[in-house]
């Protein structure tokens, strides 16, 4: 990496950071129960939960694990799971 | 995975605290300015956590230089953006309620009155979070942080909140608004109202912090919520050309039902004299709710608006 | 485009100024007020409001905010100037040096005015020199010609690829700004020439988004902080070549990094910034009527400070006489500490006396020069110099019982 002149950086150059290595826990989905209300992607704030075909798709690279996902969905389909050490 | 990313506006792999409620609202404010834009931001837990060198989430120019200066940064973004005829570009920007409400607000004060067309976008976790937790002007009555700690001589924070939205109206910029995290749809729609409108427009995003105000990171939300919920927390949009706009409680909730939640409330609820300071919070969210009219809709012949005495927005 | 193609008129200082920027076509101009940088300020909206200078001007609520805008239109890819003095530099400077590391080019006059407390309107250097360690180039102009020239100068510095930093034209106030001098101004194509438009290859934009001012650690700040001191010295030669390339064109040499005046078999060097040197040229003609054999060297970059040329201007003279117009309380003055520095690999080290002579607005008059050379003879006599900062001209009457120099 050399540094450019003053110092600016490339955009979504954060992808490189895989926060996934932060949790604790992560968050299952289970499809069945899935009413694809969008609602966690809404507010995931690590920005790592996406639509797919037919049900949403968690970007486990970046997952912190936070549980806003599992907290919110309306129909319990998402649920915490301890990550082994 | 990756190629997904490819044309988005802000990526993972920001440093934000899990839970964090900052980059919610980031993501909802995105929604409504698209890539078309120049943000601005103040240093403060945002700048940092989606920038360290030599990293950035931002898909869309961004420009940080010092705490107390966003407003006037913005403002030359804006005069280079009309000399090179690009008067399409939106100027927005994003800052933290240290810099916003204490130290920045002489320049804010400034770009309102000048009338630049600018968003300024405050998100508000209410304190000086990206340095540890200090209280700040946006800093609720009788919380908890570490500089209004709880004890012999004081129950926590013994003033109330600024009340900017009302500083903001005050100038007479043509748009006002708040807003919470846990209504991101409602950020959108705002942001997006607010960038139809030429002139400089304020709107404040009420964003909880879990290490802040100790909460368990998945409750950020409802933190957020139960805020809006008790009153405590208006959502409402105003201008000198723009009726009041509340966004409705139905069915108003007790104030501890918010407080509880939180650890920077706990002292409340242990204290002997607990109760009698929970009142006094709880008579802020009353006149909230009969000022604005939230529990009606449309606002009653009482409500007398939004700039009145100290009791906190 | 021969330099006979010149206007020449009798205008005031601030007058000098204003055109040289408004020549310049900055597009962004955030203004506070002042004394004594209003004139300057107030020309120019004279010119915006009558279509003259079609830029944005701004009627910032502080100084803070001023440099800030200054800051957003530069990361914007626009040319921006603002002029300021005293506490209002003073307030900019958190702001310079954020310009400065990141590596903005923008181009500020400082009307040279005393620092509070005590508050007062006289000049002297205190509040430019405070700002030598941001990275900021500064120029000191002793005539309004040179400050018209050096404005110029000051965009093509700022600009050029090899530098990229901040540029600050000191000009004392009052003493020039409020002064009526006859100046040669050039006509718009002459300065379109010199100085084509500002086009950055990276600025803010939606069509290629780049973030600035990141948060960086220990791992990087070092590199990023020497790359910035790079820049300042590469800044030297520019500064250099721009003033020759000035006078090729136009006729008009004030010196580069410095000037000597005289100095050819000096045994005493005066040493000087800003409109006193202007005065110094006379002294030093008159004293060598009187057969006394003084030189004289104007400091005109005093950042980046002309190490070299100071070595090489001064090699041969025994003593050195350093008119100081700004002070580091606690220590010496500003300029004579920065001499010394500079001269203490030297071969052959000259004294080197440290005169407040200017400083706190104290006039300084032909009859002060003749007791600054006579001191420099005695230390030459002596062999060394007694003290190490001399306070010219104090009145020593009103000074309470028992504070003696």
């Amino acid at each position: 990496m050399k540094l450019h002149y003053a110092f600016l950086v490339r955009p979504r150059t954060s992808l490189d950071s895989k926060t996934g290595t932060w949790r604790l826990s992560r968050p299952v989905l289970d499809k069945s129960k899935c009413s694809r209300c969008g609602i966690c992607e809404l507010y995931c704030p690590d920005v790592c939960i996406v639509a797919a075909s037919d049900d949403y798709a968690i970007d486990y690279d970046y997952c912190k694990g936070c549980g806003i996902c599992a907290h919110e969905c309306p129909t319990g389909a998402i649920e915490m799971i301890p990550e082994e050490m | 995975m990756k190629e997904y990313y490819q044309d988005k506006l802000f990526v993972p792999g920001h440093r934000f605290c899990p839970g964090c409620a900052a980059p919610i609202a980031v993501k909802a404010i995105l929604k409504a300015t698209g890539a078309n834009v120049i943000l601005v931001s103040p240093t403060g837990c945002l700048e940092v956590c989606t920038s360290p060198y030599p990293y950035s989430a931002w898909g869309v120019p961004w420009v940080h230089s010092l705490f107390e200066n966003a407003p006037a940064i913005a403002v030359g973004v804006e005069a280079a953006l009309k000399v090179r005829g690009r008067r399409d570009v939106h100027v927005v920007v994003i800052g933290g309620d240290g810099s916003t409400y204490d130290i920045g607000l002489g320049a804010l004060s400034g770009m309102f009155e000048r009338g630049h067309n600018i968003l300024y976008i405050c998100y508000n976790n209410e304190a000086y979070m990206n340095t540890g937790v200090q209280r700040s002007g946006a800093t609720p009555y009788l919380a908890s942080t570490m500089t209004t700690r709880p004890g012999l001589m004081e129950p926590g924070n013994m003033r109330p909140k600024k009340n900017l939205p009302a500083i903001a109206l005050a100038h007479g910029i043509p748009y006002v608004a708040t807003a919470s995290v846990a209504f991101p749809q409602d950020i959108t729609r705002k942001v997006e109202r607010a960038l139809n409108i030429v002139g400089p427009k304020y709107i404040e995003i009420h964003t909880p912090c879990p290490i802040g105000w100790g909460f368990d990171t998945a409750l950020s939300i409802e933190v957020a919520r139960k805020g809006v919920l008790s009153g405590l927390i208006p959502l409402y949009e105003a201008g000198p050309d723009i009726p009041l706009k509340v966004r409705p409680i139905r069915k108003p909730e007790p104030v501890t039902a918010y407080l509880k939640l939180q650890g920077r409330f706990k002292h409340l609820f242990l204290r002997p004299d607990g109760e009698q300071w929970i009142a006094e919070i709880q008579a802020i969210a009353d006149d909230n709710i009969r000022r604005l009219g939230l529990a009606s809709q449309p606002p009653t012949q009482e409500a007398d608006g939004i700039a009145t005495d100290l009791s906190g927005a | 485009m021969s330099f006979h193609s010149k206007n020449m008129a009798v205008m005031e200082g601030s007058m000098a100024i204003a055109r040289a920027v408004r020549d310049a076509r900055p597009g962004v101009i955030p203004v506070y007020p002042i004394t004594p940088q209003t004139h300057i300020v107030e020309f120019l909206a004279e010119m915006v409001a009558n279509g003259e200078l079609d830029a944005q001007y701004i009627r910032v609520e502080s100084e803070f905010s001023a440099a800030s805008v200054l800051f957003g239109a530069a990361a914007a890819g626009v040319r921006a100037y603002t002029a300021s003095a005293s506490q209002g530099l003073a307030l900019m400077t958190e702001v310079i040096f954020s310009l400065a590391g990141s590596r903005l080019p923008v181009v500020l006059t400082g009307c040279n005015r005393q620092l509070s407390s005590p508050i007062s309107l006289q000049p002297d250097h205190q509040d430019t020199v405070l700002l030598r360690d941001s990275g900021i180039i500064e120029l000191y102009v002793e005539s309004a010609q040179e400050a018209y020239d050096t404005h110029l100068q000051a965009f093509k510095i700022a600009e050029h690829p090899a530098v990229r930093l901040p540029v600050l034209v000191c000009v004392d106030g009052y003493v020039l700004t409020h002064v009526f001098e006859p100046v040669s101004t050039l006509y718009q194509e002459q300065v379109n020439a010199f100085l084509p438009p500002y086009q950055p290859q990276e600025y803010l934009t939606p069509e290629n988004p780049l973030i600035y001012g990141a948060y960086t650690d220990d791992q990087t700040a070092l590199e990023m902080h020497y790359l910035t001191y790079q820049a300042t010295l590469r800044a030297k030669s520019v500064i250099e070549c721009v003033a020759r390339e000035y006078e090729s064109l136009f006729g008009q040499y004030h010196g580069g990094l410095i000037d000597t005046y005289r100095l050819d078999d000096a045994e005493v060097a005066l040493v000087a910034m800003g409109s006193m040197v202007s005065t110094l040229r006379e002294a030093v003609d008159r004293l060598r009527r009187q057969g006394r054999r003084v030189g004289l060297v104007k400091v005109r970059s005093y950042r980046p400070f002309p190490t070299e040329a100071l070595r090489d201007a001064l090699a041969k003279v025994p003593a050195v006489a350093v008119l100081e117009k700004s002070l580091s309380r606690g220590f010496q003055g500003v300029l004579s500490a920065d001499v010394k520095a500079a001269l203490y690999h030297a071969a052959r080290r000259p004294l080197v006396l440290g005169l407040m002579a200017g400083y706190g607005g104290r006039e300084m008059t032909l009859g002060t020069v003749d007791e600054v050379v006579a001191r420099a003879y005695q230390a030459v006599g002596q062999g060394c110099v007694e003290e190490d900062c001399v306070f010219l001209n104090l009145r020593k009457e009103i000074l309470p019982e028992g504070i003696a120099q």
